[in-house]
């Protein structure tokens, strides 16, 4: 597996060029887009509503324009192509079933609209439906199917034509929670299986970092970092993507010096740190730390050993979750700090009594100050 | 333990389910009626009254049965091939008489007459005529004395026709039949027949109305229902303001703007394309220009509310599937518009089938449809079996329309999706 990079034409079967897009001509909705989605891959676009991944999905689909740049589609400028022609499916937020049409004859429009012989035309939607297991609902109407029904008609709706490349825009938004991640493993499994091509728009952290081979998080416009999900999770490389991918803890410092790919982080509350210099600009500047609650220990004897960061703290809060248990400390002036411990080990603590904690240097990003 | 307990309590008690349900319904179900009510009583008194009596009067046949009750008795066992004998014109003789006195004779003659023309002026001189009882035996000679028309069968035919108590002449006029006399229905005189023209007129107008309604409707109710809801509430209120006046005053606001001297005219002349002025009303081409205008509203309306519910979302999925444009929209946008074309269109063909104001102001004489004869029949003429009759016509038309619709937009639901 290649990491997140640049990707070389050849492979490339969608390219975003520069892409720009405004509506109003004031504020630009897409800043300058530059992405490779390579065949076969699975790509999730990320990001807060408002940040561009719908946008570019649609622009992608051809519901949208670019006021500047180019997309290509197998090497073929697609920009000024209307969207039947592009030989994309797509999986809409809300379904987009025809409620006049039958599910079978819902499956079977996209072959219908290219004048396939019938006998084809009805093969494949048999084998459609029984990939997706809704044989037996053929002849009902959209209406008379559960949400997760709906669904899968509709990406099989999407898939039996065969497309090249095959969007989908929040296609699990409508279902609840335990229907969601059944149907992700199955999309999943699609994807594998058929050896598809998907852009995949999400706000839902989780269901991206569950599906994606890469992820491109993406906020005001800009897509912040492209990345493998665990590396996205690891190396994050700024502070939006510390803090929208899981959970985070941020302590605010300025950077005393540079040495190595580490650097001394005095603490705007006292006391310093050594973190991985990956986002600073230099000595003198302010950073916001960035580490995750499964990295820091609580020292219990106080003693914290060689070459580890380590912060006295305040116990706020503990919260069991079954598999694990939060504390809930103030750290360094920041009151929500999370540290993240195994099952049982949080009986120990008691509101506002007094630890310190613990984590590598390794653990610690140093990130632009948010 | 639940499906224990059910059990339980089914068994133990000897009423049956179903009638503990309707007896628990039975409160809530009376308490709704009462709500209803007023609306009820109202649209019985205002409404199906007032229809009942139409469609009553349309085939009622009380006037020659309550003036001459005597004639009527005389002529029950009249088989009608050839005049009938003393009996009859004893009866008659009598009947007369006593009419006369209580000043009734009119109300006979007026009925005979619309099944033989000139029956008036018969009874009119027989009444002024007969100034005493005629002997006994001596009733024949004396009637056919006075006028000889009461030698003639079909006198006597036509009074027997009219004997009541219920008739079909009425609704068989309506339809341009009559009965000969020997009593078998035929077509009616040449120069009696002009309903079935008038209906066929009617009809005619109003699908023509209704199409035009449709192909200038869709497209406005399109763009209603895509626009950004700023503008198309803006739009709407131009839909909606000539919803809003009254329809005399958009119907003489046509006569200014389509007369010879009128705006469109006068424009046309000015610009030089013509030399006469057009003829653009007091015509067919007047008629559903109004009453386009006036009925376009109806279509717009249920259109833009069919359309308003089709997410725009449908038309990205066909385009995203392959569709091009005008494959989307036919196979896509339109099916899903059909239950608004049908609610448009029926609304428009019902209620142009009743118009009467519209074509007696912008219409010429062959422009007039059912409603205007039925007004003439009951304000003119008095005429009211008659006008009963074609409005019972009218809304036997109505009511099939309704039901084929009904059946058609019932197959629509069933293969629309509609959940069951």
């Amino acid at each position: 597996m290649m990491d997140g990079g640049m990707v070389t034409t050849a492979q490339a079967l969608v390219r975003f060029v520069g892409v720009q897009k405004t509506y109003d001509g004031e504020h630009l909705v897409v800043k300058n887009l530059d992405l490779d989605i390579r065949k076969g891959e699975f790509v999730t676009l990320l990001g807060p509503s408002g940040s561009g991944k719908t946008t570019t999905l649609m622009m992608l689909a051809g519901f949208e324009v670019p006021t500047h740049g180019e997309i290509y589609l197998a090497d073929r400028p697609i920009k000024n192509m209307p969207p039947h022609k592009r030989d994309i499916g797509m999986v809409f937020q809300n379904y987009a079933l025809f409620p006049h049409l039958t599910i079978e004859e819902n499956v079977a429009f996209p072959l219908t609209v290219r004048k396939m012989p019938r006998a084809e035309v009805k093969e494949r939607v048999r084998s459609a439906l029984r990939m997706i297991k809704l044989e037996n609902l053929a002849h009902r109407h959209p209406g008379q199917l559960s949400g997760g029904q709906q669904q899968r008609v509709a990406l099989a709706r999407a898939l039996v034509f065969n497309p090249q490349l095959v969007l989908m825009d929040e296609p699990l938004g409508a279902l609840d929670k335990r229907l969601r991640e059944h149907m992700q493993l199955e999309i999943k499994q699609l994807h594998e299986t058929m050896g598809i091509t998907v852009v995949y728009v999400t706000h839902d952290q989780s269901e991206a970092l569950t599906m994606s081979d890469r992820i491109a998080v993406f906020n005001d416009g800009i897509v912040q970092q492209i990345d493998r999900p665990d590396a996205l999770y690891e190396r994050p490389v700024n502070s939006f993507v510390a803090n929208f991918i899981g959970e985070n803890n941020v302590l605010a410092g300025t950077v005393e010096n540079i040495e190595q790919g580490f650097c001394r982080v005095a603490l705007a509350a006292g006391g310093s740190v050594v973190a991985q210099a990956i986002n600073v600009a230099g000595p003198g500047t302010a950073t916001a730390l960035s580490v995750r609650p499964e990295r820091i220990s609580i020292l219990t004897d106080g003693q914290a050993p060689d070459g580890l960061n380590a912060l006295p703290a305040q116990v706020q809060d503990t919260i069991y979750l079954g598999d694990h248990a939060l504390a809930v400390l103030k750290v360094a002036g920041n009151g929500e700090f999370m540290v993240k411990l195994p099952p049982g080990a949080h009986a120990g603590l008691s509101h506002g009594q007094s630890v310190s904690i613990g984590f590598r240097p390794e653990d610690c990003r140093a990130l632009d100050p948010v | 333990m639940t499906a224990a307990f059910v059990a339980g309590a089914d068994a133990s008690s000897e009423v049956p389910l179903k009638r503990r349900l309707k007896r628990a319904e039975r409160t809530r179900r009376l308490k709704a009626l009462a709500l209803i009510l007023p609306l009820l009583l109202f649209l019985l008194f205002t409404f199906l009254g007032p229809i009942a009596g139409m469609l009553w009067r349309s085939v009622d046949d009380w006037e020659v049965r309550q003036v001459l009750p005597h004639t009527v008795a005389a002529l029950a066992d009249w088989d009608g091939k050839d005049v009938p004998g003393e009996p009859a014109f004893a009866a008659l003789a009598g009947d007369i008489r006593t009419a006369r006195d209580a000043g009734t004779v009119a109300i006979a003659s007026k009925r005979l007459n619309y099944a033989l023309n000139g029956f008036r002026t018969i009874m009119a001189g027989t009444a002024r005529n007969l100034k005493t009882l005629p002997d006994p035996g001596t009733a024949k000679a004396t009637l056919i004395a006075i006028n000889p028309a009461w030698g003639e069968r079909a006198t006597w035919a036509a009074i027997k026709g009219a004997s009541g108590p219920l008739t079909g002449f009425y609704l068989l006029g309506a339809l341009d039949l009559t009965r000969n006399l020997d009593g078998a229905i035929v077509a009616a005189p040449e120069e009696q027949a002009i309903y079935r023209d008038v209906f066929g007129r009617t009809f005619t107008i109003s699908f023509g109305v209704t199409a035009l309604c449709l192909i200038l409707g869709f497209p406005v109710a399109y763009m209603l229902a895509t626009l950004p809801t700023g503008q198309s509430n803006l739009l709407m209120i131009f839909v909606l303001l000539p919803f809003w006046t009254s329809l005399l005053v958009r119907t003489c606001a046509w006569i200014v703007v389509l007369q010879s001297e009128g705006i469109v005219n006068d424009s046309l002349r000015w610009l030089g394309l013509i030399d006469e002025p057009l003829r653009l009303i007091y015509n067919r081409f007047g008629v559903y220009v109004a009453m386009t205008h006036v009925l376009l509203p109806f279509m717009i309306l249920p259109l833009y509310s069919s359309m308003k519910s089709i997410s725009p979302a449908y038309m990205r999925a066909a385009a995203s599937l392959g569709a091009s444009p005008v494959t989307a929209f036919l196979r896509v946008y339109l099916p899903q518009t059909v239950p608004g074309i049908g609610a448009g269109s029926l609304l428009v063909f019902i209620l142009a089938i009743g118009y009467y104001i519209t074509p007696a102001l912008v219409g010429g004489a062959a422009d007039q449809m059912i409603s205007y004869f039925i007004a003439f029949y009951t304000t003119e003429t008095v005429n009211w079996g008659l006008a009963s009759a074609l409005g019972a016509v009218l809304l036997l038309a109505t009511l099939l329309l309704a039901v084929v619709y009904g059946k058609l937009v019932h197959g629509q639901q069933v293969t629309g999706g509609m959940k069951n």
